[in-house]
């Protein structure tokens, strides 16, 4: 089983410019730490001095947030797509 | 040279210079502007501003822009108005509707924002610029974009009002629809930016963007005589104007061009998309996604990435966010466009109704001096009004079939009250003169 995780530019610096990992992460925790054992260097951006994945980075699989679909508990399936987009940009007033 | 300004990480506080960028790369925290405040105390003054134009470009030495920077789209400037008619009806006394309805050029307070953002896509070189939108951004960004000779990129939630399709389509921009909700335009937005060297107004530009909405809050004071108000009330979407207008009160009260005094800010959302008023509520400043249903589909952002500051501004404050029903916003439409002769868009109306329920649970007390936030006009959203006034049967031209017409319909009119005539003579006070 493996997900397809596209990373932002934001991450490029930590990531060695990668873009996209596979990655064979059963669910949200597991995936944090596979990234975080292919990019040491991110750890410390990801999470916040408590230790927890920084809020303002969202997790998106197959378009749909996360948060929507169990957050941490969500099982990945094979194929899914997980997009990484830190600190969500739009808002009108 | 002094620099007037640099983008700032609003977690860790990492600079960033002046660049089109929006995330900090070491904690992913959004940028923010922040200006050398000991620089504008010389440029920034009651008499400079009154020397400025008629416009919100009258504020530039606290805007994102280049000195030499020659303003093409002017905006803001719009009327503050006192409400005695709407007050009477909702328990209010001391009542201003700042009504942006009427901004420039497109009719809502994005005019502000995209005069900024656009000029920092021509200072950083963009010839092309883009936005994500719930409607009233894409009109401002299609308009401006046009007079600049930019080209443009719009994506909208396919859903949105015909009319603000219209007023996007008219000035030649490209529309993107997209079948999904506003967050899923603005998540496709922010890997459109990351992928294309484009201006997204919204994105790569948004720390320039956000600071045209303190315009709003110098708007505010400037015609208040310089002071602030008690009350500030206030629609909430991604939750950064709230925040920006106590940015530009703040600042007012730095530079010594008002007195210092406790302002309480007050959040409104459609209760079909209310994250952040669940926030303040459940006084938190942790903002649970919704998946919005609402028909102020301007509001409607169900993951709001100002929604933590918002909340956490209106409790610091001493404020409150309410959120109101679908019925109740149509019918605070209503209310305002009879009472004060304001028609608003679903925002305006989602605003009204949470400052009426203000009043009426006693969260601002009628002698307060409040000013209420339209921020958008109401020919851009007529669909909620669909099937609420019937089309009357013509008549013939004759004079038998007019009086006819009048006994059928006579009930009591409005009436110019004496106190209410004295009132709005005095609000003309409130006009910049």
């Amino acid at each position: 089983m493996s997900v397809r995780v596209l990373l932002p530019n934001a991450f490029q610096k930590h990531t060695n410019n990668t873009r996209e990992i596979a990655s064979t992460a059963a669910n949200l925790p597991e995936l944090v730490t596979d990234m975080e054992g292919r990019f040491p260097a991110l750890r410390q951006h990801l999470r916040g001095e408590d230790g927890q994945i920084r809020r303002f980075i969202n997790f998106y699989v197959n378009e749909e947030d996360i948060r929507f679909l169990g957050n941490e508990k969500y099982s990945f399936q094979e194929g899914d797509e997980v997009l990484v987009i830190p600190s969500i940009a739009g808002g009108c007033c | 040279m002094t620099i007037a300004y640099e983008l700032r990480c609003r977690g860790c506080g990492k600079s960033y210079g002046i660049q089109p960028l929006s995330i900090c790369d070491e904690c992913f925290s959004p940028l923010e502007v922040a200006f050398d405040l000991e620089y504008a105390r010389t440029r920034f003054t009651r008499e400079s501003i009154s020397n400025g134009p008629l416009n919100m470009w009258r504020y530039r030495a606290l805007l994102p822009v280049a000195d030499s920077y020659a303003p093409q789209t002017p905006a803001g400037m719009t009327p503050l108005v006192k409400a005695p008619r709407l007050g009477a009806h909702i328990g209010a006394r001391n009542l201003y509707l700042k009504n942006d309805a009427v901004c420039m050029p497109t009719l809502s307070f994005k005019d502000r924002v995209v005069a900024v953002a656009l000029a920092n896509a021509q200072a950083f070189g963009f010839t092309t610029v883009g936005c994500s939108s719930t409607g009233n951004l894409a009109n401002a960004v299609a308009a401006q974009a046009a007079r600049l000779g930019l080209k443009t990129f719009i994506l909208v939630p396919s859903d949105l009002e015909p009319a603000k399709i219209l007023n996007t389509q008219v000035y030649g921009a490209t529309l993107v629809r997209v079948a999904g909700n506003y967050d899923h335009v603005n998540r496709l937005s922010s890997q459109i930016a990351d992928r294309y060297n484009w201006g997204f107004v919204n994105v790569n530009l948004r720390p320039y963007y956000a600071e045209g909405s303190k315009t709003v809050g110098f708007e505010i004071a400037e015609q208040l005589g310089w002071r602030l108000p008690d009350n500030l009330v206030c629609p909430m979407a991604g939750g950064s104007l709230i925040t920006k207008i106590r940015k530009a009160f703040s600042e007012l009260v730095a530079l010594g061009l008002v007195e210092d005094k406790p302002v309480r800010f007050f959040g409104a959302q459609a209760t079909g998309c209310s994250p952040i008023s669940t926030a303040v509520k459940n006084d938190t400043d942790v903002i649970e996604p919704q998946r919005p249903n609402t028909i102020a589909r301007s509001l409607a952002i169900g993951n709001p990435a100002d929604g933590a500051y918002a909340s956490r501004a209106i409790r610091a404050s001493g404020g409150w966010a309410e959120d109101v029903s679908d019925v109740e916003i149509v019918s605070a439409i209503q209310e305002l466009a009879e009472t004060e002769g304001i028609f608003a868009e679903t925002a305006g109306g989602v605003t009204t109704a949470v400052t009426a329920r203000l009043y009426a649970h006693g969260r601002i007390h009628p002698d307060e001096l409040t000013v209420s936030c339209i921020t958008g006009n109401g020919l851009k959203t007529t669909d909620c009004l669909s099937g609420a006034y019937e089309r009357s049967e013509p008549i013939r031209p004759r004079m038998a079939d007019f009086e006819a017409f009048m006994e059928e319909h006579t009930t009591e009119s409005a009436e110019a009250s004496p106190e209410f005539s004295q009132v709005l003579a005095l609000a003309g006070e409130s006009y910049v003169r």
